[in-house]
């Protein structure tokens, strides 16, 4: 049997996109199975007694190793914000690249807690900074200085003890530019280093939490229950800095989609299952349920798709239980294909990434193939013609030229980057000042002038020779071909319409990251979790696959 | 130090606010990243031109051909970008002249990225300055000071075409020694050695 994959024109619409879930495939994952046979240490630990100072963890493998640098600060409580135009936070990190010197430790120290107004080095990897979750950080040093485990009610309502704000990469600030690490082995899976920062900084947080208490009290202090410590991830709120990136890097996209879709279709061309493949199916979906009913947010919006995820999932258990054997050939197509038309989109991807639970074989390779390469589709091939191109925006972005950009609601936010933090929003440009300013990620829109405008063009016409005139529609005749080769570059929406939802793009990323229990605070940023019931650094040289579903139990 | 990431991003966005359009203002992100990672300087140059950018009306070239004069200097970009489109019909040119090019250094990175794209090597002089363009891996030039180059009276601009940089019989010597990795066969190993049989009409 072959099976297609999806088609970009419906899986690309933001809704369907903002209903993506964590999978096999996401990055924390994948970055657990990668260092699972690298050397854990923690090499520097000196907090003094209320757990400020620094701390330095690594990976090592042969000759490479990779350092975390924490510096824990102390900060009022009016000075903590999780928003990116905070400028104190309770903890900074980078991950250094090879074994710090002390030279290194005290530039970092001048630097790294400053975050975006320091400078970092090519040495330096990644960047972040993160905020206590203040009762839940106060509860468990409490508890434990008292000698008593914290309540694990309280903690799994959180989560975590600290949440993160940004993590950053890639040569911001200084750090180390993507071409001097991209031919690395291990790191050859899109933010392999930022999730090695944010599994360390988790270890980090239960090492804090164990010596404030000690200090607290020494006479009767324990330390926090290692099982309690696995059921905790790291928080992270984000905000709207995530969603430009999908836009900006179309190949990156294309590629994590592409590996999804792959993973899927070889999933529904398996004929017959095996007994123990069927088995951890079931097994993580029964498991992974927990995760909808511990799923807390006050987020109408998401309320809502989680009363429709929890009443789609029974009623697709219910289908498993009476209606369904997996004798039948084919059981994950006939699985998805009742799926596709009996629930809505949340379930639907929710039971994809479930069909990847048995199949390593499948899904392990994929992962490696989620980076990409996106300077070598820059050029544009000015040979071309205008009836190649026009064949293209036909076939690729059908769905967007459907758009009336006549209509005041479809044109009705405009994308920019904030003078302050130079971070992205978004706004009404019928009602704020500064869409003169507007970034390019209008890209419906865009399209749509340039389909219109190639229109009366000549077919034989070189895209060269079209150029020299329309150099305004450069950069959607770039995407348009880069488009082409890969199918599921381009969101096939309007990101500037009365109906758009920012968080959508979030979600998006945030589940391939592996993210849980989006919070949405607003239409705008959301928080999550990371990594909670992920096995400890003491335990990765053997641990269950499914981890993921640990946290729940 | 400032990350060759910054230094794109940030002339990506100056361009932009220079009144280029986003896709000319990408191109010219790219452009200084590649400079400055040839170790040319980028940052400098493009830094300079936008200080006069707007006080200096610069000249177009639209359409290139074999002598391009104008009184007025002729835009670096605008020049630069037009140059790249057109490159399949310039490079039929063979060589071609352009007089009174400012911040010329700004049009490299489009000459170099053109190398790539027709797959041949060009060779450009700019007054004394010389530069080679190796498909866009490399840049081999003379000119290593490192500073703003404001004016260029007269480039010249050859496209070289593919040829061998050595002779028949230097060839011919260096496949010599290198055969000596082949094994002699014998007509047993003929036999028995190769994946197909010992005729073609079976």
């Amino acid at each position: 049997m072959n099976i297609q994959l999806r088609d970009p024109k419906n899986l690309m619409k933001l809704s369907k996109l903002g209903s993506f879930h964590q999978s096999k495939l996401s990055f924390l994952r994948s970055f657990l199975n990668e260092f699972k046979d690298w050397e854990y240490k923690r090499d520097l630990f000196e907090l003094n007694e209320k757990g400020y100072g620094r701390a330095v963890y690594s990976f090592s493998k042969k000759n490479k190793t990779y350092s975390l640098v924490c510096f824990a600060n102390e900060i009022s409580d009016e000075e903590r914000s999780d928003r990116v135009i905070a400028t104190k936070w309770d903890a900074a990190f980078t991950l250094h690249d090879g074994v710090p010197t002390k030279e290194d430790l005290e530039r970092l120290a001048l630097n790294v807690p400053k975050q975006e107004v320091g400078r970092l080095s090519y040495k330096e990897l990644t960047l972040s900074r993160a905020n206590k979750s203040v009762r839940i950080f106060d509860h468990v040093v409490d508890s434990l200085s008292k000698g008593n485990q914290p309540n694990t009610e309280l903690l799994s309502k959180v989560g975590y003890l600290y949440r993160t704000t940004a993590v950053y990469g890639s040569g911001k600030f200084g750090l180390a530019d993507r071409f001097r690490i991209k031919n690395r082995e291990e790191i050859y899976g899109p933010f392999r280093l930022e999730m090695m920062l944010v599994y360390l900084v988790r270890q980090f947080t239960f090492d804090q939490v164990n010596h404030i208490a000690r200090h607290k009290n020494p006479n009767t202090a324990i330390e926090l229950d290692l099982n309690i410590c696995r059921n905790l991830g790291i928080g992270n709120s984000t905000g709207l800095g995530m969603a430009p990136f999908i836009v900006n890097h179309p190949i990156l996209l294309n590629n994590w989609i592409l590996a999804r879709e792959t993973a899927l279709k070889k999933i529904r061309e398996i004929e017959r299952a095996t007994k123990e493949e069927l088995n951890i199916f079931k097994k993580c979906l029964v498991r992974s349920l927990k995760n909808v009913t511990n799923w807390n947010t006050d987020s109408e919006f998401q309320n809502k798709k989680i009363k429709q995820l929890t009443e789609d999932l029974e009623k697709f258990i219910k289908f498993l239980n009476e209606d369904f054997s997996f004798e039948n050939t084919f059981p994950f197509n006939k699985i998805y294909i009742w799926a596709e038309e009996n629930v809505g989109d949340e379930c639907i991807e929710y039971i994809v990434s479930m069909m990847m639970e048995p199949y390593d074989e499948i899904v392990n390779p994929l992962t490696h193939k989620m980076s990409s390469e996106e300077d070598q589709h820059f050029n544009i091939p000015i040979n071309r013609t205008i009836e190649e191109l026009r064949n293209i925006l036909e076939k690729r972005y059908s769905e967007i030229l459907k758009i009336d950009f006549k209509k005041k609601e479809n044109n009705q936010n405009f994308w920019f980057i904030s003078k302050n933090k130079e971070e992205p929003r978004v706004a009404n440009r019928y009602e704020m000042e500064g869409s003169n300013l507007e970034q390019p990620l209008a890209i419906a829109r865009d399209i749509k002038k340039l389909y219109e405008t190639i229109f009366t063009q000549k077919n034989s016409l070189k895209i060269g020779k079209f150029l020299t005139n329309h150099n305004d529609l450069r950069h959607v005749v770039r995407r348009a071909f880069i488009a082409e080769k890969f199918p599921y570059a381009e969101i096939q929406d309007n990101t500037i319409g009365s109906q758009l939802m920012p968080i959508d793009m979030l979600r998006l990323k945030l589940s391939f990251f592996g993210a849980i229990k989006f919070d949405p605070r607003s239409d705008k940023w959301l928080r999550i979790c990371m990594f909670q019931g992920a096995p400890l650094p003491s335990d990765l040289k053997s641990f269950d696959n499914h981890w993921i579903y640990n946290s729940l139990n | 130090m400032i990350s060759f990431s910054e230094i794109e991003t940030t002339v990506k966005r100056a361009t932009r606010s220079a009144g280029f359009p986003w896709g000319i203002s990408e191109e010219v992100g790219k452009n200084i990243r590649l400079l400055e990672m040839f170790g040319l300087p980028g940052v400098k140059n493009i830094n300079q031109y936008f200080k006069i950018y707007n006080v200096e009306k610069f000249e177009d070239i639209n359409a290139f051909s074999r002598s391009n004069i104008s009184k007025k200097h002729y835009c670096p970009i605008k020049a630069g970008v037009n140059f790249f489109d057109q490159s399949s019909t310039i490079s039929d040119l063979g060589q071609l002249e352009i007089n009174n090019l400012a911040f010329p250094l700004l049009f490299i990175p489009f000459v170099s990225r053109t190398s790539e794209l027709i797959g041949k090597r060009i060779f450009l002089k700019m007054d004394n300055k010389e530069f080679l363009f190796n498909f866009n891996q490399s840049i081999y030039s003379n000119y290593l000071s490192g500073d703003i180059v404001e004016r260029s009276e007269k480039i010249n601009l050859q496209f070289l075409e593919n040829k061998n940089s050595f002779s028949e019989t230097e060839w011919s010597e260096l496949y010599k020694i290198s055969e000596n990795t082949f094994v002699e066969e014998s007509d047993e190993l003929k036999e028995k050695a190769a994946g197909a049989g010992l005729t073609d009409n079976d």
